[in-house]
């Protein structure tokens, strides 16, 4: 890739200039994965930023950000890349009786009858290219035997046509929300990156750069509020885009100094669970 | 000592704390290691965990033996037998301000002159203000003023710690922080700015801690050496903690792994359910499918089977020695009750008690364990393990419930106190249920001996499991469902 990185403080800068706010493992992580060439397992908590990562550095690269959406079932006809079979039967019926048996089927096994899916498409493509596989640990674990080739080789094998090597090695983010143990394999192939919820000095930073003409004061207490909150044992944490959205609320009501009141009115944005709501308002002593 | 012996030891070390480094990951930690000068201490950190650590649990661990192998690196850390300039320069201000706030009270400059209750107040200051150079400065400072060690001293770190930390009064510095903090408040602080200002104190003192407990660890390295001290402070992950011998810090730590476990569990539970076996022919959805084929039905479709649920009965021994087992499993077993038809819990120590309304679903799981421990009647006559009498009266008021569907849970160490054992109830639940398990927190070395007796009662169920850590429980409910 031309613009390679020069140094961990290049991709954060370079981050912080796309409105993504990384701290020193997140963008040594991806700093190192571009140097050594090696996709990156991106783990944590639901909400923390895991797929905007990948967004953000392909914006930050210019690069087209090509997504592969996992879910159960999926398979090599959609991760990978399918023959047109509608195409290929065309093609037979239109000349039955001109060519012979073996140059229909030289022909109808030719890149023009390939559909190609996610995988090969971020391989084969010319321009850079930043690949997304997400929620990777929904699929089984059969499947994820799919992804191995892509992630050591970056080439991928098809019986009919030969192996497809890639002509620039993409930046590869894979995420999982832990929903169930990876592969040894798959992780092996990887760097590891845990991205948990930010401290409160990072968090302060992103509510400031996400949500337009929001006051110093207003960001630091939400941040400080969200901290105290987190501490308690509940259901589900508030997660970052949660807090976002609790301040983006906040500025909707035009409130510039949260009370107690008012954060209790507005505590269902940040839980999602009726318990917790009761806990943290009376955790806060909000609840009078 | 060159970084390529450095990092073998380190290596080394790492899988002798249990984390499976492979060799792969290893060649990889050496390729990250060549792109990242070992000067900038923390992208050096960052760069090895991500190639060598693949799962949030074992962080911990990892970044303890870093601290161990690495602390010595790098200019800003090693021990100052003298302080650095920066660190005087800041020293001079502080002892300045001092003067100016008290008069002529400074002595000639320098820190050995301060009196402890100077230096108690110097943190306080720090604490109040959020500075961080200076909270550093003073861990330094008390750890060899307070700490008191001594070179060749087999003591543990915790020792130093207790001792720094008690110079310092450091238990009593929260109250008198927020005492100051009101006093310095223009107006009323509400009760939520109250609490989020002992929030933000709390966390402060929290890594005040960690910056004393860093100095004392870089100490020790320094005189023992890397290998040793790495030794000591060797602990478990939290999937082998055992249940029966764990400490408070341990168990938190446990039960903080028990969350993502649980989801996974129900995650891998339902997919189980669902694959492995295939439904009969779904003939719709074949058609449907065999049209992009011109007809021909190429990819016969199935259904997906639904095989019905379990119900499950858990009955667990809560007597003092395998409380916490006994616990953790019911925690375990309601955070995936999703997965079974119907959950029922009885808990016994000489008397029985069932204990299901306790975990309604909405209720809060650790809410609900506090009140069987409380409210639960399970003593009959002295509050002695008897499962005898516990098995009996089970059967006599609940065995009618028992059906082809439903799988039992025994938990307990079978421990009776030489009680007769009353086997008979469970050759009578194992005829009459589907399946029979006994739990056994204790290591297999012990089942057996003295007034354990699991080995008749092992006869009559299904197996019995040595579950005496997250990961074997983990596997047993797995199978379970």
């Amino acid at each position: 890739m031309e613009n390679r990185f020069e140094s961990v403080e290049h991709v954060r800068d370079g981050l912080k200039k796309v409105h993504y706010l990384s701290d020193d493992g997140i963008a040594g992580v991806v700093f190192l994965a571009q140097r050594l060439g090696k996709p990156i397992l991106v783990e944590g908590p639901a909400g923390t930023g895991k797929t905007q990562l990948a967004k953000s550095v392909a914006e930050m690269l210019n690069a087209r950000l090509i997504r592969l959406q996992c879910y159960e079932g999926l398979d090599e006809s959609k991760a990978l890349y399918e023959w047109n079979y509608k195409k290929q039967l065309l093609r037979i019926q239109a000349d039955k009786n001109s060519d012979s048996w073996s140059q229909v089927q030289d022909d109808i096994f030719s890149e023009e009858f390939l559909l190609t899916r996610p995988l090969l498409e971020a391989i084969s493509s010319p321009d850079p290219v930043v690949l997304l596989i997400d929620e990777v640990d929904r699929v089984e674990i059969e499947t994820e035997a799919l992804l191995l080739e892509i992630l050591s080789e970056y080439q991928v094998s098809i019986p009919e046509l030969g192996t497809i090597t890639a002509k620039q090695i993409p930046m590869v983010f894979l995420t999982s929300n832990n929903t169930r143990e990876l592969s040894e394999a798959l992780k092996r192939r990887c760097l590891f990156l845990h991205i948990d919820y930010p401290d409160m000095e990072r968090e302060k930073e992103i509510v400031l750069t996400k949500v337009p003409d929001i006051t110093q004061n207003l960001a630091d207490q939400i941040a400080r509020i969200v901290r105290s909150i987190r501490q308690l044992d509940l259901k589900k944490a508030p997660s970052v885009s949660e807090t976002l959205d609790w301040a983006r609320t906040l500025m909707l009501m035009g409130i510039e100094n949260i009370d107690a009141q008012e954060a209790k009115d507005t505590l269902h944005i940040l839980l999602k669970y009726q318990t917790d709501i009761t806990k943290a308002a009376k955790e806060l002593s909000v609840d009078k | 000592m060159t970084v390529l012996d450095l990092m073998s030891g380190f290596i080394v070390e790492l899988r002798k704390a249990g984390l499976p480094v492979s060799l792969t990951e290893n060649l990889d930690a050496m390729e990250a290691v060549k792109e990242i000068p070992i000067e900038d201490r923390q992208a050096f950190k960052y760069a090895l965990a991500a190639t060598l650590v693949k799962s949030n649990s074992h962080w911990r661990a990892f970044e303890t033996i870093f601290e161990v192998y690495f602390s010595l690196r790098g200019p800003e850390h090693q021990i100052p037998s003298d302080m650095s300039d920066a660190e005087a320069e800041l020293w001079r201000e502080e002892q300045e301000m001092q003067q100016q706030g008290d008069g002529a009270a400074g002595s000639g400059g320098g820190m050995d002159s301060l009196t402890p209750e100077e230096i108690a107040q110097m943190l306080m200051q720090a604490l109040m203000n959020g500075d961080q150079a200076m909270m550093r400065a003073l861990a330094r400072q008390s750890v060899q003023r307070f700490a008191g060690m001594e070179p060749g001293r087999p003591v543990g770190g915790t020792y130093y710690l207790y001792r720094t930390l008690r110079n310092l009064d450091l238990d009593n510095m929260l109250d008198k922080l927020m005492e100051a903090n009101r006093d310095q408040a223009a107006q009323e602080l509400t009760k939520l700015e109250e609490r989020l200002e002992k929030d933000e104190f709390e966390s402060r003192i929290e890594q005040f801690k960690q910056e004393v407990e860093a100095e004392i660890r870089r100490r020790l390295v320094a005189d023992r050496g890397a290998e040793a001290m790495a030794k000591t402070l060797r602990k478990p992950l939290p999937e082998d903690v055992e249940f029966m011998h764990a400490n408070k810090e341990e168990m938190l730590s446990l039960k903080k792994a028990l969350q993502p476990l649980t989801r996974k569990l129900a995650a891998k539970l339902a997919r189980k359910r669902r694959h492995g076996r295939r439904g009969p022919l779904d003939f719709r959805a074949t058609v449907r499918s065999s049209l992009s084929y011109g007809g021909v039905p190429a990819d016969p479709k199935f259904k997906y089977p639904r095989p019905s649920k379990p119900e499950l009965m858990v009955v667990a021994d809560i007597s003092g020695s395998v409380a916490a087992f006994a616990r953790f499993t019911l925690m375990l077993v309601y955070a995936i009750q999703g997965q079974f038809s119907k959950v029922r819990s009885f808990v016994f120590i000489d008397g029985i008690d069932e204990v299901t309304d306790y975990f309604k679903s909405n209720v809060d799981i650790s809410d609900a364990i506090h009140r069987v421990n409380t409210e639960a009647d399970v003593v009959w006559v002295d509050g002695h393990s008897d499962y005898g009498h516990a098995f009996e009266v089970f059967w006599e008021r609940y065995g009618k419930d028992i059906n082809p569907k439903t799988t039992i849970l025994l938990l307990g160490d079978a421990r009776n106190n030489y009680h007769a054992a009353s086997s008979w109830v469970i050759k009578e639940m194992q005829k009459r249920g589907r399946h029979v398990y006994w739990l056994n927190p204790e290591p297999r070395s012990y089942w057996n001996t003295g007034d354990s007796i699991v080995g008749e009662y092992g006869s009559f169920t299904d197996g019995v499991y040595e579950c005496r850590n997250l990961r074997q429980l983990e596997a047993f409910v797995e199978k379970l469902a």
